[in-house]
């Protein structure tokens, strides 16, 4: 009728290749694989809870990676390690261009997971083209449904592992199977299995170019340093433009006398293109760096017994016969402020402390008279424990000569391993300490068994109506 | 993809108006249509599964969603999907994590609560809501009182006894403060002597001679102070009675006072109005455990006795 508002989808069948980057993905795929499948089941020896070295307890507030436990309050972490993850990513941009996106980026992980599956059951390129233009026979249906089927396995086993790190994994399984499971449990393996399935079976591509906003920002990070998965336009082309091999252009003394390039034309590099793109066009916003033209073209070159490298990782200012320069500021920048981030957390981490203190003043009433004429502050404090272990702890008031600290009861705070307390301090000073209308003063937290040794401060005021301030 | 557009003629509605004036056909969206569909049949399915049209002065209420629960007083109700009962479920359930701890604090004494910091820090969070739910609107948030009119309660004055048990009778029955006024009985002279009187108990300086005769109508039976102050000014608990001797001032401002005029000033005229206060009884207001849980805060806030 018309012309389609948008384009319809063109099915990307892509060629299996071996080589050096292809072996390094499988390598990092494994890897990347073995962690993420594998780490839910690490036990970790705890005195108190779940023994499980990789734990996100939701409903406890408590994270647990391994000998780390990160309490509500240590949120904060998550912003520095995003913080280092986004500089980072400028960082390796800047210098070798899309490698998260080619490399380690979960869709490509998992793309490249259900290309292989496909490969398994309906065989490499060819026989997929073919497969998909026959008509349907209950041979073809068969190996569809086959496919989809172990799309769908893949994608429950990543949902419901996802899952297993908000919770005991063994015990989670287990109450998931009886139907006992809370309901976000179900919820979020769901949710996974179906956008795993979606995202990686049938959309694949499509994310990395219309959905994700990091293929497109990082394409304004390149400059012509930066290293690209880029086609040698000046070998390959040489005068004329690329040839296909024919008689009396067969070694590429005669193509160059000829003013042929080095480029076969084969379109080894285009078939094994998993976002179906021909890197001979230049820098694309679709190429994902994966580098997998590279091998193929490398693999053609070495059986025709040319050099390799007409596809390969290189800068546009190396194309043009110019240097390639790493050290330029912008690189200089990413890297020192990358080191800082990763040092200020690392500092932050080491140097938690494994009690906290937080005392409020009660401001309603600030200060109150007693009897005998002195003055009374009261605090609200909590006081948590965030090692394995039981402590007892004390809390005691430093720089306020003559005061009197009430703490309801003991002062001896004897708190279970991961939990606190909470309660209400009454702090008494005698008419003839009234100084000031402000006096500061610290609440210092220490160890029942160890009282010289000062845990944590808190610094305070000591509020005095003017009236009474001798 | 955009210059193979281009290149191909501009498709039209196929009429043409006047002549010449034509429509583009632009459709939309094959992904943009399906998704308003799919948004259609979302609302059909959702016209039959929640209330949602009026009918008449009803409204339709949706089936299938039926939520159960149990009301503060015991009733058992089932009724169609709306805010209000989910709001009353998610009550329920909030009072079923709370029974184990409350009927802890129930079977417990308050010198137990007191010493078990879990216990104590739950009746702390739970009373601090009661208090400002039932208690604050008089005696201020966290207790503080206002002068002339409520106690303030974080203070170590009791009136009427700061032991737990006189605290929990204090809430239950409720109190009656009354101070006679003696306007009329004595002399502003007189009011001014025993004003003084009462200040030098405090330890404030003041001039030796009238606070001679102040203690005379004070202990005498022109005043007759002393019937409910004591002899010594110390007040009693049983009647409510202030204690004079201490910094304390629950009606007179003496400390606020600036200067010995102010501070006379105050106490004269409390003298010569008297005083009456009413705090209201909570036995039929509040259940046993909310009244045990709001006498260990107010025991907290002061420190008790």
């Amino acid at each position: 009728m018309s012309n389609p508002a948008y384009q319809e989808r063109i099915p990307i069948y892509p060629r299996s290749v071996r080589g050096r980057f292809r072996t390094l993905k499988y390598a990092i795929l494994a890897l990347a694989y073995g962690v993420y499948f594998l780490l839910p089941w690490l036990p970790w020896e705890r005195s108190d809870s779940p023994p499980q070295a990789v734990l996100f307890d939701i409903v406890g507030r408590h994270f647990y990676i391994f000998d780390l436990v990160v309490y509500a309050q240590d949120i904060f972490w998550l912003a520095g390690i995003l913080v280092i993850a986004a500089i980072l990513l400028f960082f390796v941009t800047g210098i070798a261009g899309r490698v998260f996106c080619g490399y380690f980026c979960f869709q490509t992980l998992w793309t490249d997971v259900f290309l292989l599956i496909e490969r398994l059951v309906q065989g490499d390129r060819n026989a997929r083209i073919k497969l998909a233009a026959a008509p349907w026979t209950a041979g073809k249906l068969t190996r569809i449904a086959l496919t989809h089927l172990l799309w769908l396995s893949v994608a429950l086993a990543t949902g419901l592992t996802f899952t297993l790190y908000w919770g005991y994994a063994p015990e989670l399984v287990r109450s998931m199977l009886h139907g006992t499971a809370p309901f976000p449990a179900y919820a979020t393996t769901l949710f996974l299995t179906l956008t795993t399935y979606v995202m990686a079976g049938l959309a694949r591509e499509q994310v990395c170019t219309y959905m994700c906003p990091y293929a497109r920002f990082q394409g304004v990070m390149f400059d012509e340093d930066t290293l690209v998965v880029a086609y040698d336009e000046q070998r390959g082309e040489g005068g004329k433009g690329r040839h296909k091999p024919a008689k009396g252009l067969m070694s590429r003394e005669e193509r160059h006398v000829a003013g042929y390039g080095d480029c076969i034309d084969c379109g080894f590099c285009v078939q094994v293109c998993p976002m179906g793109i021909d890197i001979r066009n230049g820098l694309q916003y679709q190429c994902i760096s994966c580098a997998l033209c590279i091998d193929a073209c490398d693999t053609v070159m070495d059986a025709i017994k040319y050099p390799r490298g007409l596809v390969r990782y290189t800068s546009q200012h190396a194309l043009e016969g110019r240097k390639t320069r790493f050290f330029k500021p912008r690189n200089i920048g990413y890297g020192l402020v990358l080191i800082l981030s990763i040092a200020t957390l690392s500092w932050s981490i080491a140097t938690r402390t494994t009690v906290e203190l937080v005392v409020r003043q009660i401001r309603q009433p600030i200060s109150v008279t007693l009897s005998d004429g002195s003055q009374q502050n009261s605090y609200e404090i909590k006081i948590t424990n965030k090692t394995e272990e039981a402590a007892d702890y004390r809390l005691l008031v430093a720089g306020l000569p003559g005061a009197a600290l009430d703490v309801g009861g003991e002062n001896r705070f004897h708190l279970r391993p991961e939990s606190s307390v909470r309660f209400l301090a009454r702090l008494r000073l005698p008419p003839a300490q009234l100084r000031a209308e402000r006096m500061p003063f610290k609440f210092v937290l220490v160890r029942d068994d160890n009282p010289s040794v000062r845990l944590l401060e808190w610094e305070a005021f000591f509020i005095v109506p003017r009236q009474r301030v001798k | 993809m955009s210059e193979e557009t281009q290149k191909q003629a501009v498709q039209t509605t196929g009429h043409a108006w006047d002549g010449d004036l034509q429509e583009f056909n632009n459709p939309l969206p094959r992904w943009w249509l399906w998704g308003f569909y799919a948004t259609v049949v979302f609302a059909v399915i959702y016209w039959v599964l929640y209330p949602a049209w009026p009918v008449g002065k009803g409204y339709t209420t949706g089936a299938f969603n039926d939520i159960e629960f149990t009301t503060a007083d015991g009733r058992e109700v089932v009724s169609h999907w709306n805010t209000r009962a989910l709001f009353y479920k998610e009550m329920e359930e909030a009072r079923t994590l709370q029974k184990p701890y409350l009927d802890q604090l129930k079977a417990a004494s308050y010198r137990e609560i007191a010493v078990d910091r879990d216990k104590s820090a739950f009746a702390y969070s739970m009373a601090k809501v009661l208090f400002a739910d039932n208690c604050a609107a008089c005696h201020q948030a966290g207790g503080a009182g206002i002068i002339g009119q409520y106690p303030n309660l974080a203070d170590d004055s009791w009136l009427w006894g700061g032991t737990y048990a006189r605290i929990e009778e204090t809430i239950r029955k409720g109190r009656h403060g009354f101070m006679p006024d003696f306007a009329d009985s004595l002399t502003p002279q007189q009011i001014d002597d025993v004003a003084t009187y009462v200040l030098s108990l405090s330890g404030i300086e003041v001039d030796a001679e009238q606070a001679a005769r102040g203690k005379a109508i004070f202990t005498g039976p022109e005043g007759g102070c002393f019937a409910c102050h004591t002899r010594e000014g110390t007040g009693m608990a049983a009647l409510g009675s202030a204690n004079l001797t201490d910094s304390i001032w629950t009606i007179a401002d003496v400390n606020g006072a600036e200067d010995l005029a102010g501070k006379k000033a105050a106490v004269r005229a409390v003298i010569a109005n008297g005083v009456k206060r009413e705090m209201p009884a909570w036995e039929n207001r509040l259940n046993d455990t909310e009244i045990r849980i709001l006498t260990f805060y107010v025991h907290q806030l002061g420190g008790g006795q």
